[in-house]
């Protein structure tokens, strides 16, 4: 496939394996922040391939995973209701609310449909007048143009039985959260090069000045992710503290100004909750007031919400970077792809479900081994 | 739903007031609005999120990357033989540091 075949070259990749060993002269601690360019790292055994002392710190840019647990509980009670239709991205389903998940709940007769875009449940909504199509606006700057466009077109057709449960959250007030940290190790980013296509990167420039922290916008692929690594590197050895853009054929400075301009338009900025974080000031997006007849929080009576995170799960400290999976006593054991008891295991974009799924720290091999197609690539970087 | 990958546009279609494609990824074809790339034709690539292309993708950019990657040993050597007084090989991808901070993200777009 064109643009994806040739970044994942093995010798290309081995190539600036050997480069970033050949500069590299003291250990340092890099955050990649998309959930995303954590499973290319993974599968492919980057994080394993880099010089001793070269740490690769998975951060929080996981949408599913950093959703509340108060927010899936209001899903799950607004799914049950007998005049909904429950639409959700299919990532939502199995992640675990309090007492149940949305498949669950399925299951046991409830309305839920995954929809691929968020232009279905608008569609599904001009089909169904006399149902309530509620959809679970959740994700980062990236998912956030499509969630907005959803209400924009339920608004220009006048759709009265369409709302939206937001849960939107932004990527530049978790990094500064980082930061912020007394306990932070993270000494430079690998930015979502996605949420940079839409955001542009001007947001971080003074994240970067102000912490004096390399930011390299980077993409996906395994090239994308070594030459990424190779440019913070190169910042660090140098004392240098700037952001730069890898993944140019993506993103421009600028963003997607389009993109842009209906978020703005149907969002504001406001404080958000993220799971296993906690609160974060100006850190996603709500509905703005003349958008408000598509709240679903406002639309549903819920009733009191009293969340429960099992006791076992160190999904928090695994999404601030702190630990990883191969701390948690329930990885492998109580908790798998199959059985999850925390977010992480549960998403594509998810650091436990990278590690399962790559079969790291686990007894007997993953039933599945989904990593094993790209072996080549990962032979090369050993 | 973060996993935008690159598909090309093979087919393009009004909805109402949105542009909307056809995108075929590797065989695999999805529906995707354009309204946020409105200057995309027929044959482009973009890279598609939750049905929307967020992004047009830049070939001279993409094909520049993948130069710089291969030209790596050859700046390896030079860098080795201190050959690299001022000159960054380019801008806003493999650069290696020279005299002065890299010339930040800016002249990558």
């Amino acid at each position: 496939m064109k643009y994806v075949d040739e970044y994942r070259n093995a010798e290309l990749a081995r190539k600036l394996v050997d480069e970033i060993h050949r500069i590299t002269t003291r250990p340092w601690a890099l955050m990649e922040v998309c959930g995303g360019q954590t499973h290319t790292l993974v599968k492919q055994g980057i994080d394993e391939a880099l010089p001793a002392g070269v740490r690769m710190i998975h951060g929080p840019g996981c949408p599913v995973c950093v959703t509340p647990l108060e927010q899936i509980d209001k899903a799950l009670a607004i799914a049950a209701r007998p005049d909904v239709i429950f639409t959700s991205y299919g990532d939502m389903l199995r992640v675990p609310g309090s007492t149940t998940d949305l498949l669950s709940l399925k299951a046991r007769g409830a309305d839920v449909r995954i929809v691929y875009s968020p232009l279905d449940a608008v569609r599904i909504a001009a089909a169904n007048p006399d149902r309530e199509v509620v959809f679970f606006a959740i994700g980062f700057e990236t998912t956030a143009p499509a969630n907005a466009m959803a209400v924009a077109q339920a608004a220009r057709l006048g759709l009265g039985n369409f709302t939206v449960l937001v849960s939107h959250v932004l990527v530049p007030p978790a990094m500064t959260a980082i930061l912020e940290s007394p306990t932070c190790q993270v000494q430079a980013f690998l930015a979502a090069g996605h949420v940079c296509a839409v955001m542009g990167w001007t947001e971080y420039e003074p994240i970067a000045e102000r912490y004096h922290v390399p930011i390299v916008v980077t993409g996906f692929e395994p090239l994308d992710l070594l030459e990424g690594i190779l440019m913070a590197i190169r910042q660090l050895e140098a004392g240098w503290a700037v952001v730069e853009n890898q993944y140019a054929r993506a993103v421009k400075r600028e963003g997607n100004r389009a993109a842009q301009e209906t978020v703005f338009r149907v969002f504001d900025v406001g404080e958000r909750t993220w799971r296993g974080i906690g609160t974060i000031p100006a850190s996603g997006y709500h509905l703005r007031s003349e958008f408000a007849r598509f709240d679903a929080e406002a639309r549903f009576d819920v009733g009191d919400i009293h969340t429960k995170e099992h006791p076992a799960c160190i999904a928090g400290q695994i999404l601030q970077g702190t630990k990883t999976p191969l701390d948690c006593t329930a990885y492998g054991v109580l908790c798998s792809p199959q059985k999850p008891l925390g977010a992480p295991m549960v998403s594509a974009e998810g650091v436990c479900s990278a590690y399962h799924a790559a079969g790291r720290g686990l007894a007997a091999p993953t039933a599945f081994p989904l990593y094993d197609l790209t072996r080549s690539l990962r032979e090369a970087i050993k | 739903m973060c996993l935008g990958i690159p598909g090309k546009v093979v087919e393009i279609r009004d909805d109402g007031p949105l542009r909307m494609a056809r995108v075929d990824f590797g065989g695999v074809r999805k529906e995707a609005c354009l309204a946020y790339v409105p200057e995309v034709q027929l044959g482009d690539y973009v890279i598609v999120h939750v049905g929307f292309a967020i992004s047009q993708l830049d070939e001279e950019e993409a094909l520049k990357t993948i130069e710089l990657l291969r030209a790596i040993d050859a700046e390896g050597v030079a860098m080795e033989l201190g050959s690299m007084g001022g000159e960054p090989a380019a801008e806003g991808s493999a650069a290696p540091p020279s005299g002065a901070p890299p010339g930040a993200a800016s002249g990558a777009a």
